[in-house]
């Protein structure tokens, strides 16, 4: 039987979430064992080379980039796993739904403290640029999401365990401590 | 303008359980409660700013900007919304060019909705100033408008006078009773002030054991017998108070608007059985902001009431029965008819309901014992002692006695208040309504149930479909989903307040959910969501509000699920319904970018 095919990404993340998965120490040369990676910052593969068996996602959707990307991953991938609190919930870049997307953009880029060489009050609006959303969403709520990893970033251990058992087939124990946050 | 203020709250005392009516009062006398009022109002009754802030609001008629020199109050219940408030509301604002929610005219008029205000046989209405405004018409309002402008009295543009004490000096209000069917209970003929004369002659412990001998149950909603809430308020020690529960906020009930307009001495002597019975010296009326215009009137007849002895001290000659009334205003919370949310109103705080036990019984007003009881059942006991609990318990069903105010509405030819037995069947009720092609019949109000032809067989009774009194006819032409469902889900979110996670965060959820699907983007699962949620509901809040605000799904998934199937694709399994062009229209715009998609 071929190994199963890995695919990961960090949208609107701060790569913590991939950095957790670092953190499974020389357990990575036994995941490189278990399965091959595809499109990941982890091999550096920049576009699917073919269908892929899991995906892994960091980070909510804040523009129109990280819907791409998403939709893409749902295309190539049998099982879409939301890994971490931005993917699940939007996470610390949700702070921004609050407030409308215009207000943001003025705060970011001609009102803020920190805007001092803006002098012409330009806007960024090329049209290479990702168009930023209204709101930050969680991957569910763009695509069908198939399993979610809570934390924050869901620590080495649970998406070790996590991507044994996806692998193998077996049930994942979620102990009481990884899904209660307060 | 600070002397005022402080003159005001001089007048409660520097009582800081009076913050209601404090806030009121200025409200009134200023149009709104700045920052500067607030620090006032602190100082003066030892409350922190955040106390009084956070009393200010929660209520819906208190502002912290001014609502303008008219406040216009536009009803959108479901029922309004059946009889034309659609074009109503683009009357007026058209005839002021500014939209609901704001001050038009350079601050002259202010326009904002709100939830139901107990004329659902006369809508659409509105409040303006207190005052109430019924069966508008874009024409009416046309005019109401140019009086407006021209500075006009609230009380002198009303241009029809209702019926019995509506047209009373004191009252002088559009507003109608619409009694179509008195029974033989509250409405019958009485001899004011025989009822507390025979208490006086009887123990306290006699009073409450005719009660409950009568098995008269709480009218509000709830049904728990009366009686023996008053033996288990005995057992308490006192000083004891009894609370008469008029806020009728439930969308679709007005009966008790009816009862206090026609019956207030009923309701007065009622209370002072009730005051007899647990020796209470003080009782409140807590009265919803929404029945302001009868204020005059019913204390004038509070007065009249302490003239003729059956108010005041050593009533009908009883040495030692002293008990007073006072009128307690809400300020537009429909939590508070909820009776512990009710009894923090009434001490000047939040209207957030508190957790059982201690039950107000045991530790309710000021921490002492105390009662809420609805106007009808209060009522109802006046004539229990007249006739007798055995007069009482023949009519009726088994676990359901005596007779019960509906107050009807919606889609029929008679809208208005009907005295029934228990135990009438709907099918029976809607015909005496003068109705034709019901589709559906919402029964006690949204947190209640809706009902489809084929359970309109069944009876109104605690046995079967209880109500609080709310039944408003849908008829075959309406979109229930869109029509009825959504207005009762933004009913309950706005109305919410917010202590319990549930209900603050999940009816917002359901409401989404529910646009998702009719959007047209929603797939069988978001139905098992639904029900998945509505369910936790029922467990997970602290008290009913929250317990029942899923009920407009919940109850209309189980009886009208095909009008929903209708709106799903059934070969999607999922659909999230997210729209790119629409999520980035904003930020495209604002930076001038034609979206690339």
């Amino acid at each position: 039987m071929s190994k199963p095919i890995v695919a990961t990404t960090s949208l609107a993340g701060c790569f913590g979430c991939h950095m957790s998965l670092l953190d499974i120490d020389e357990r990575i040369l036994e995941l490189f064992q278990l399965v091959e990676f595809n499109k990941s910052p982890i091999d550096d593969i920049k576009t699917f080379t073919k269908q892929c068996d899991i995906g892994l996602i960091e980070g909510g959707c804040c523009n129109s980039e990280n819907i791409h990307v998403l939709k893409d991953f749902r295309k190539n991938c049998k099982i879409i796993v939301s890994v971490g609190e931005c993917a699940i919930m939007g996470g610390l870049p949700a702070l921004r739904n609050g407030i409308p997307v215009k207000e943001c953009l003025a705060e970011a880029y001609l009102d803020g403290p920190t805007v001092g060489n803006n002098t012409e009050g330009i806007l960024p609006n090329n049209e290479e640029l990702p168009m930023i959303l209204d709101r930050v969403y969680p991957c569910h709520e763009v695509v069908k999401v198939d399993y979610h990893l809570p934390g924050c970033p869901p620590r080495a251990d649970l998406i070790w365990e996590a991507l044994v058992a996806l692998v193998t087939g077996n049930e994942l124990k979620l102990p009481y401590e990884v899904v209660k946050f307060d | 303008m600070r002397t005022t203020v402080k003159t005001i709250i001089e007048k409660y005392n520097n009582d800081k359980t009076r913050l209601m009516d404090i806030l009121m009062d200025i409200q009134n006398n200023f149009g709104f409660i700045s920052d500067k009022f607030v620090e006032v109002i602190a100082r003066e009754t030892g409350l922190s700013i955040v106390d009084v802030e956070q009393t200010l609001t929660f209520y819906h008629f208190f502002s912290k900007k001014p609502v303008g020199e008219y406040a216009v109050y536009l009803n959108n219940s479901v029922v309004a919304n059946m009889k034309g408030r659609a074009a109503v509301a683009k009357a007026f604002e058209e005839e002021l060019g500014c939209k609901f929610g704001n001050l038009c005219d350079d601050g002259k008029i202010g326009l904002y909705n709100t939830a139901c205000i107990g004329m659902s046989d006369q809508e659409p209405a509105a409040i303006i100033n207190d005052t109430v405004f019924t069966s508008l018409t874009p024409l009416k309002v046309k005019g109401i408008v140019q009086q407006m402008r021209e500075g006009k009295k609230v009380t002198e543009m009303i241009d029809v006078i209702g019926d019995g004490n509506n047209s009373s000096p004191l009252i002088n209000s559009m507003v109608f009773n619409n009694i179509r069917k008195e029974g033989p209970v509250l409405f019958s003929e009485y001899e004011v002030g025989a009822a507390v004369k025979k208490v006086t002659e009887m123990t306290p412990n006699e009073v409450v054991d005719e009660v409950k001998s009568s098995y008269l149950r709480g009218r509000g909603g709830a049904g728990f017998p009366t009686g023996l809430k008053w033996e288990f308020c005995r057992k308490s020690e006192g000083p004891r108070y009894i609370h008469c529960n008029a806020d009728e906020g439930e969308p679709g009930t007005f009966k008790e608007r009816v009862i206090l307009t026609e019956l207030p001495k009923l309701l007065f002597e009622g209370m002072a059985i009730a005051a007899y019975a647990l020796d209470a010296k003080e009782g409140i009326i807590y009265l919803r902001g929404e029945y302001k215009y009868l204020k005059n009137y019913l204390e004038a007849v509070l007065e009249e009431m302490k003239t003729a002895n059956l108010l005041g001290e050593n009533i009908c000659g009883k040495k030692g029965f002293d008990f007073e009334i006072r009128i307690q205003f809400g300020a537009g919370a429909y939590v508070c008819g909820e009776e512990s949310a009710l009894i923090e109103s009434a001490e000047g705080k939040r209207g957030e309901p508190r957790n059982r036990p201690p039950f107000p019984v045991q530790k309710g007003y000021l921490g002492m014992p105390t009662v809420v009881n609805n106007v009808e059942t209060i009522c109802t006991v006046v004539k229990i002692i007249n006739n007798g609990a055995d007069w009482f318990s023949m009519m009726g069903s088994h676990e359901s006695t005596g007779t019960k105010l509906i107050s009807v509405s919606g889609d029929c030819d008679f809208p208005g208040v009907y005295a029934i037995e228990w135990g009438m069947r709907i099918r029976d009720l809607l015909e005496i309504a003068g109705t034709e092609d019901v589709l559906a019949v919402q029964i006690g109000g949204p947190s209640g149930v809706c009902i489809g032809s084929k359970e309109f067989k069944r009876t109104i009774s605690f046995e079967d479909i209880p109500t609080g009194g709310a039944i408003t006819i849908i008829g075959k032409d309406r979109d229930i989903i869109k029509d009825v469902v959504v207005n009762y889900m933004d009913f309950f979110i706005d109305e919410s307040c917010g202590s319990c996670v549930p209900c603050r965060a999940i009816t917002v959820l359901m409401r989404n959910k529910l646009q998702k699907i009719i959007d047209g983007n929603g797939v069988m699962n978001d139905l098992d969501d639904l029900v998945d949620w509505g369910a936790k509901m029922k467990i997970a809040n602290r008290c009913g509000l929250g317990q029942t605000a899923a009920n407009p799904i919940l109850t209309t998934l189980e009886n009208f699920r095909e009008k929903y199937e209708a709106l799903i694709d059934k070969d999607s399994d999922y659909n999230t319904g997210f729209d790119l062009e629409k999520a980035v229209a904003d930020s495209c715009a604002y930076v001038d970018r034609v979206p690339n998609l």
